[in-house]
């Protein structure tokens, strides 16, 4: 994958953790799991309609849309899950509004190329690289 | 200048060492004091970000305990670095709380121990009986002078067992904490954890499960005194003078039931295999045993 495949917002986020000092970085991911919308009601309703993250070691679960070929997608995690949060809105705020080929383009390594590696630990990553696999599955089954 | 220990509770005073828990009363009556330093220290990296008591740092075990290359803690200089750049000096109080009970807050003590930092003790409830007992929380940045703690070299051979010590081992007191499922083979990981590069499943030959959670009580704190006796002692079947290893997956909650046996039973000689299934899980022939019981080698 080349790195024009990347949708400008998400690329926009890892050029903002990049040129942000590496120990402020922890900030910056708060800002977003401070900003992780609540989910729609109807979607709240229907827990059924959600897909649990394994690879997260905190509960979380996401839940994406494909309307015209536009994907929306959800996510929530406890607020006593921060990390997992942040991760959840960095992609909420990246996938929501892109068509499905541009959901299915991003790069698989977009998780280790934001500069968290460090701050959060590569174990800790592991997690958003879960997410991002499932809701690509979730664009594929439901294009 | 140490801090004088929490008298207040009767549940304490009936421990082996009553002065390694402090009520979170005692703690909030307390903040600000020279010479006690608050420690946060969680599984969530940027849980301490969310809200922190009001003066405590982080310590981080991933990013700050462990070192960043080799699979194991950091060394005298980095420790001494760390506690510097933390603030903390070699005498200091030093209070540790944080998420899941404490399972971070006991694995940070487990090592400032392994440097010998005498006095640390932990919040009994940890971080969630804070917060459910509505205290204050804050989000400000905890900026404390920096200090000069002396390099202090690991002292590994009382608290930690390595691989090759648990092989010699097998067949004493061997006490696997981790859940009924990962005891018997059924996963490698804790149940809702991610799968974590563990290749076989099962535990150590003769090693009993005591699920490290057994030793909570409802309100999140440790339990009594004597409800632990009844699990270690009666249950476990531990003795006096019993040499006893922990494990589990990567050494977090053995860390929890390694606090318990020694600060709260006073067992003597109680190592943390920090190793722990990551490392015997997918090391060549040490062997194994799957199923509900211990097994024998």
């Amino acid at each position: 994958m080349s790195a024009s495949d990347l949708p400008d917002i998400l690329a926009d986020i890892r050029d903002g953790f990049l040129e942000t000092p590496e120990a402020d970085r922890l900030l910056l991911l708060l800002e977003y799991s401070d900003e992780l919308p609540a989910v729609s009601d109807e979607v709240a309703n229907h827990p059924e309609m959600y897909e649990r993250v394994a690879e997260c070691q905190s509960p979380v679960y996401i839940y994406v849309e494909v309307n015209d070929d536009i994907v929306t997608m959800h996510a929530t995690a406890p607020p006593e899950a921060p990390t997992t949060r942040g991760f959840a809105s960095i992609l909420v705020q990246g996938l929501t509004g892109l068509t499905s080929d541009e959901v299915l383009a991003i790069p698989d390594d977009y998780p280790q190329s934001i500069g968290l590696t460090k701050a959060v630990s590569p174990l800790r990553i592991g997690g958003m690289t879960g997410m991002l696999m499932r809701a690509k599955k979730q664009v594929r089954q439901k294009r | 200048m140490a801090i004088e220990f929490d008298s207040s509770s009767p549940k304490f005073a009936e421990y082996a060492e009553p002065g390694r828990l402090v009520t979170t009363e005692w703690l909030a009556e307390r903040l600000g004091t020279p010479g006690l330093v608050v420690v946060e220290s969680d599984e969530d990296v940027l849980l301490y970000e969310t809200g922190h008591i009001p003066g405590a740092v982080k310590v981080d075990w991933h990013t700050e305990l462990n070192d960043p290359v080799v699979r194991d803690y950091v060394d005298g200089e980095g420790f001494a670095e760390l506690l510097s750049r933390k603030g903390i000096a070699r005498d200091d109080t030093v209070v540790i709380y944080g998420d899941k009970n404490n399972w971070w807050a006991a694995y940070a003590l487990w090592v400032f121990s392994l440097f010998g930092h005498e006095d640390v003790r932990l919040l009994d409830g940890g971080r969630d009986r804070w917060i459910s007992e509505g205290r204050e929380l804050t989000r400000a940045a905890t900026t404390r002078p920096a200090t000069e703690y002396p390099v202090v070299e690991r002292d590994d051979s009382a608290i930690r067992a390595y691989k090759e010590d648990v092989l010699a081992h097998i067949g004493n007191p061997l006490i696997d904490v981790r859940s009924p499922e990962e005891y018997s083979g059924e996963r490698t990981t804790a149940p809702a954890y991610p799968e974590e590069g563990a290749l076989r499943a099962g535990h150590i030959p003769t090693a009993q499960s005591v699920p490290w959670a057994k030793a909570v009580a409802e309100d999140g704190g440790f339990k009594s005194r004597a409800e632990l006796d009844a699990i270690y002692r009666d249950g476990a079947g531990l003795k006096d003078g019993d040499d006893v290893v922990a494990y589990c997956r990567i050494g977090e909650r053995s860390s929890h039931t390694w606090f318990v046996l020694t600060h709260l039973l006073g067992f003597e000689n109680v190592r943390n295999y920090d190793g722990s299934w990551t490392e015997w899980g997918s090391a060549v022939r040490v062997p194994i045993v799957t199923g509900a019981e211990p097994g024998a080698l």
